[in-house]
């Protein structure tokens, strides 16, 4: 008894060590020093179990620990920040999978011992089993693996609604006789295939919601695992990430003005038809000369990055664009929108990568009341997230979004490959506004011919 | 009776998330993302007590070694990235 006491005494240690990591997450500044007090938490919950008392076998722990953990190091230490996205996507499934198995185990050696039991085992076979496969199709989705584009087929619904209403239906027979072995194999054979189902017909710049929705199932998993195998740790931090995952997923579905069903069953996106624009309208383009001429006039410029910056892999150039444009005078800052890039903080990530300093870059809210005493507006990258129309135009799909307000910055310069459509597939009425310059071509070698430009100024 | 306590724990940790996470900013949304991925991979304890019973069969060796695995690459693979992002996150002097 009195080891049982001494592991779960660690236990609340390690708990209060999670929640200050999180709470020092607050701030830049004390970040790092909270994952470190996170880090260690989770070194003496282990320990902790290790001396527990309940292990008899030590072997194949230690043989899993190390693949785990070099594969981990090796993971972490090589991934680049632009694949940051399919990194969280693969962790989420990997922690899924762990809790799946951990609560087969737990039902092969002791069976369903109660009914809670019985409950708790079939929840948390279904949410992890659709968290692994949705996961898997995600890191597909963001890795390009898998195109970016929703995968819709006919009788789609009627699929999906017969699993769902076989995996309850099944789930109702398994809590009552919790002894059929062959049920909770097919539960979980279900559940990986509406994991599947679920994330396809989801697309590309959805994936915000769609990694932030996987995040709070991993944490519930976890949560249900707690109550299957009476682990008082494994709920608390089951509900500290399903927490976070709900929070996420709030702040990016306001951010589109959308609601998590309309993202996660609304497959919007390939239905929108063209708005009514005035297609004799022509976008003025720019050469990167005339550019030059009106940066090194500027005196205050903000940067508008989106998903389309770090496909360019053009945040280095970027900075040193800022540098220039710092050295002349100019005051540069950088306009977030909380959706740019395919998970919640992408742009911030990448830019810190490239050296910029954190206090340059500036929140949706924080930017728009100073945007008309702004020079100019470089957007790279971007585009439904600074679409006029979201404020005007009741017909536009994205109608009611809180946008970036770049239209009100006394110029305009997008950068942009072609006049395609953004991922909603609308017209941006913005490339047809006076102020609005095109400078059309990879954003990474727009960037670099700005600054060369800059350069042979000097 | 167990049952009672254990949601009890569940409800005010549930409490717990939201009042420390709303306070995260935007700014470092990803890193907090990998953070909440590293500490999920505390369901390894579950996993190391699966992978250490007393093993006679081969199946639950297999899940259990393997719960292990994945759940070791979480906490190391979260944390490593995590610390890696946020070292980069840097304020230069304007000066």
């Amino acid at each position: 008894m009195s080891s049982e006491f001494f592991t779960n005494f660690v236990y609340i240690i390690s708990s209060v060590l999670f929640a200050f990591g999180l709470k020092f997450l607050g701030s830049p500044v004390s970040a790092r020093r909270g994952n470190m007090l996170s880090s260690l938490g989770m070194l003496l919950a282990v320990l902790a179990t290790l001396c527990g008392g309940h292990i008899i076998n030590f072997q194949w722990i230690l043989i899993g620990i190390i693949i785990g953990s070099s594969l981990g190091a090796l993971v972490a230490v090589r991934t680049e920040m632009t694949k940051m996205p399919q990194m969280i996507a693969l962790l989420h499934g990997c922690g899924a999978l762990a809790s799946v198995f951990v609560d087969w185990v737990a039902y092969q050696v002791h069976g369903a011992t109660d009914l809670t039991n019985a409950i708790t085992l079939y929840l948390s076979i279904v949410i992890g089993g659709l968290t692994v496969t949705g996961s898997a199709i995600a890191w597909g989705k963001l890795s390009e693996k898998i195109t970016g584009k929703p995968i819709l087929f006919s009788g789609q619904k009627w699929l999906n609604s017969a699993i769902v209403i076989a995996i309850v239906i099944l789930g109702i027979m398994f809590i009552v006789n919790p002894a059929r072995y062959d049920l909770f194999l097919i539960i979980l054979v279900l559940s990986l295939f509406f994991g599947v189902f679920m994330v396809i017909p989801i697309g590309g710049a959805d994936m915000p919601v769609v990694i932030s929705v996987l995040n709070s199932y991993s944490g519930v998993v976890a949560c249900t695992t707690g109550f299957v195998i009476h682990n008082t740790l494994l709920i608390v931090v089951g509900a500290l990430v399903g927490a976070n995952g709900i929070i996420l997923s709030i702040i990016m579905c306001k951010a589109m003005n959308r609601s998590i069903t309309n993202v996660l069953f609304g497959a919007f996106g390939n239905v929108v038809k063209k708005t009514g624009i005035d297609e004799k309208k022509e976008a003025k383009a720019i050469n990167v000369e005339d550019a030059f001429l009106i940066l090194e006039n500027a005196k205050s410029v903000v940067i508008i990055p989106g998903y389309g910056l770090a496909v360019a892999q053009a945040q280095h150039a970027v900075r040193e664009l800022s540098e220039f444009l710092e050295k002349n005078g100019c005051d540069v800052k950088y306009a977030i929108h909380p959706v740019a890039g395919r998970m919640p903080g992408h742009m911030n990530v990448l830019l810190a990568e490239a050296n910029i300093s954190y206090d340059q870059l500036m929140e949706m809210d924080a930017i728009n009341p100073l945007m008309e005493g702004v020079d100019v507006a470089i957007i790279i990258g971007a585009n439904d997230v600074v679409n006029p129309a979201s404020r005007h135009d009741k017909s536009s799909p994205i109608y009611g979004m809180p946008i970036i307000n770049a239209d009100k910055a006394k110029t305009v310069f997008v950068l942009k490959r072609s006049m395609a459509t953004g991922f909603a597939g609308i017209e941006n009425e913005l490339f047809y506004y006076d102020n609005c310059r095109m400078i059309f071509g990879d954003a990474k070698q727009t960037v670099q011919a700005l600054v060369a430009e800059f350069k042979s100024s000097q | 009776m167990e049952l009672i306590y254990l949601l009890f724990i569940l409800v005010l940790s549930v409490f717990l998330g939201f009042a420390l996470i709303s306070r995260v900013p935007p700014l470092l949304h990803t890193p907090l993302m990998s953070e909440a991925n590293a500490i999920c991979g505390i369901i390894v304890i579950g996993a190391l007590i699966a992978a250490g019973k007393d093993a006679n069969s081969p199946l639950t060796i297999i899940l259990g070694t393997s719960a292990v695995a994945l759940a070791a690459f979480n906490v190391v693979g979260g944390y490593l990235v995590t610390e890696r992002m946020l070292k980069m996150f840097k304020k230069k002097d304007t000066k």
